[in-house]
C-alpha cells in the first residue's frame, strides 16, 4: 500500500507535472510535493500514487553502500594483526 | 530488469557482511523482539527470506502498518452503501481495498451486483473520473498512512481550485505514531525496538517518533525496503539495544529527512485535522490517530455530504486478527489460518492485502509450515 518506486525525471511539464522514466516506462507524475526542492531533469525521485514524494539522494545512497562495504574490515585487520606469530 | 536504487541494495556480498556483523554483535542469551511497523517491511522480510538468514534470537513482531488491514470492519460497507443506494454515485478506491470483505461483500462483489465501483492508482484518477462524469457523484475511498494523505490533500485542493462539486473524499487516513504508542500501551506487550516505516517517514520525518524513544525507551530505526536496508536497520537497532540506548535513527537517508517533507506536511495540515478518536481493527478506538477533512473543505467531505449510516459488523468469533495485529499471535497460530481464511477467501483484512501479515505468511511460508 505504501509502495513507492524510484524514477528519473526526463522532462518538467506544466501544471506541476513531470515526465518520469521508471525502468524504461514513461509516465506523468505530479511534483507539487517536491517543488520546494528545486527539482531538475535527471533528478531521481520516489513515486507514490502518482506523486513524487521526495528526491532520492545519490550521495546518501553511495554513503550507505560504502558504510556497509567497510563492515568487518576493521575486524579483519585486527584478526590479521592478532594472527601474526612472530615470537 | 535492472533498477537504480533497487539492485544495489540487494548486493549479496554486502548482505553477507551485514549478516556477519549482526551475528558478531548478538549474543546467545539475547532475545530481541523487533516490530516492523510497516506492511511493506513485513512483505520484504518474507519475500527475501530475511528471517531465515538472521539469528534465531531476533524475532519479528508484525506491526499495524497496513492501512487496509487496520480498517475497522464496516467502514468499507459504509462507503459502498452510499454508492449502492444512489445510482448516480461512482465508488473509487485503490486495488488493495477491492477485496476487503464487508457485511454484504467486498467492493468487487458490489461491482458484480451492479454498483459502479472503479479501481484507481492515484487520488487524481478519482478527480478525473469526476470531471469526465459531471452528472455523477464520485466518492474517493481514501486510505493510507501519512504516506498517502498529502496526495489526497492535493487532490482536494485541486477540486477546490477547479471548482469541482461532484467529487467527495471518504477519509480513512491514519497516523502511524499514535497506533505504535497504543500497541506499547497494551498489557503484556514486549517489544524491544521498532523498524520505523520508510515511506510514511518521508512525509513526517524522524521527530514524531521521539516520544517512543524518550517516553517508552524503545529504539526506532526508520528503514528502507530492500534487503540491505532492512538488515542495516536491524544492525543499528541491535547496536542500540546492546548499548542500552533508545534513539530515533534514520537508515533510509537517501529519501527520509529529519524534518520530513515540509510541503507535504503543510498541505496535509491545510486540508486535514485529527479526529478525536478512530476505531482500529483489533485495537479499538485510538485518540487522535486518524485524519478527517477540515470544516472549510466539507463541500468535498463524503461524510458530511452523504447520510452515512454507521455500520458495525460482528467479526467472526474465531478470527484472531486483533491478537495477530498486536503481535500476540503469529498469523499461523490463528484458528482460521489457511483453513477457513485464505487469500482467495479472506475472513479478515490481514489476509487481503499482499502486505497483510497473514497473506504474507500464507504466500511465503505455507508450503514449509506445519499447520
Amino acid at each position: 500500500m505504501c509502495l513507492a518506486i524510484p524514477g528519473k525525471i526526463i522532462e518538467l511539464l506544466d501544471d506541476n507535472l513531470a515526465m518520469i522514466d521508471v525502468s524504461g516506462v514513461r509516465r506523468k507524475v505530479n511534483i507539487s510535493l517536491i517543488k520546494h526542492e528545486n527539482v531538475q531533469v535527471d533528478d531521481w525521485v520516489l513515486i507514490h500514487v502518482g506523486f513524487a514524494m521526495n528526491k532520492i539522494s545519490e550521495e546518501q545512497a553511495k554513503e550507505q553502500l560504502q558504510l556497509l562495504a567497510e563492515i568487518g574490515e576493521e575486524q579483519e585487520a585486527l584478526a590479521e594483526v592478532k594472527g601474526y606469530q612472530f615470537e | 530488469m535492472k533498477m537504480r536504487f533497487v539492485d544495489e541494495f540487494r548486493n549479496p556480498e554486502l548482505i553477507r557482511k551485514t549478516l556477519d556483523e549482526i551475528e558478531r554483535i548478538i549474543e546467545p542469551d539475547d532475545h530481541f523482539r523487533i516490530m516492523e511497523a510497516c506492511g511493506g517491511h513485513t512483505y520484504s522480510i518474507f519475500h527475501f527470506g530475511l528471517q531465515e538468514l538472521l539469528p534465531k534470537n531476533i524475532e519479528f513482531i508484525h506491526g499495524p502498518g497496513c492501512p487496509v488491514c487496520v480498517l475497522p470492519p464496516g467502514r468499507v460497507d459504509e462507503g459502498l452503501e452510499i454508492a449502492s443506494k444512489n445510482s448516480d454515485v461512482i465508488f473509487t478506491a485503490f486495488g488493495d481495498v477491492m477485496r476487503v470483505p464487508g457485511k454484504k461483500g467486498s467492493p468487487l462483489n458490489y461491482k458484480a451486483m451492479g454498483t459502479d465501483v472503479r479501481m484507481i492508482y492515484s487520488p487524481l484518477d478519482a478527480l478525473n473520473i469526476a470531471m469526465k462524469n459531471p452528472d455523477k457523484k464520485v466518492i474517493l475511498f481514501a486510505i493510507g498512512f501519512e504516506t498517502t494523505a498529502p496526495s489526497t490533500a492535493i487532490t482536494v485542493l485541486k477540486a477546490k481550485e477547479l471548482d469541482i462539486d461532484n467529487f467527495f473524499v471518504y477519509s480513512n487516513h491514519v497516523k502511524i505514531v499514535p497506533v505504535l504508542k497504543s500497541i506499547l500501551d497494551q498489557p503484556n506487550m514486549r517489544i524491544d525496538g521498532f523498524i520505523g516505516p520508510g515511506h510514511a517517514s518521508v512525509v513526517i520525518g524522524a521527530h514524531p517518533y521521539e516520544t517512543i524513544a524518550k517516553e517508552y525507551k524503545k529504539p526506532v530505526v526508520i528503514s528502507g525496503f530492500e534487503p540491505l536496508d532492512l538488515l542495516q536497520s536491524i544492525l543499528m537497532l541491535i547496536k542500540q539495544l546492546k548499548n542500552g540506548e533508545s534513539k530515533v535513527e534514520i537508515q533510509y537517508k537517501r529519501v527520509v529527512m529529519e524534518g520530513g517533507n515540509v510541503s507535504a506536511l503543510e498541505i496535509m495540515n491545510q486540508v486535514f485535522e485529527d479526529r478525536p478518536a478512530f476505531e482500529w481493527r483489533g485495537l479499538g478506538a485510538i485518540q487522535n490517530s486518524a485524519l478527517k477533512l477540515k470544516p472549510e473543505f466539507s463541500k468535498w467531505d463524503a461524510e458530511v455530504q452523504f447520510n452515512v449510516e454507521k455500520i458495525t459488523i460482528e467479526e467472526n468469533k474465531d478470527a484472531q486478527c486483533g491478537e495477530v495485529l498486536k503481535g500476540m499471535l503469529k498469523p499461523n497460530q490463528c484458528k482460521l489460518f489457511g483453513k477457513v481464511c485464505t487469500p482467495d477467501n479472506p475472513v479478515g483484512a490481514l489476509m487481503v492485502s499482499s502486505e497483510g501479515a497473514c497473506a504474507t505468511y500464507y504466500n511465503h511460508l505455507y508450503s514449509t509450515m506445519s499447520l
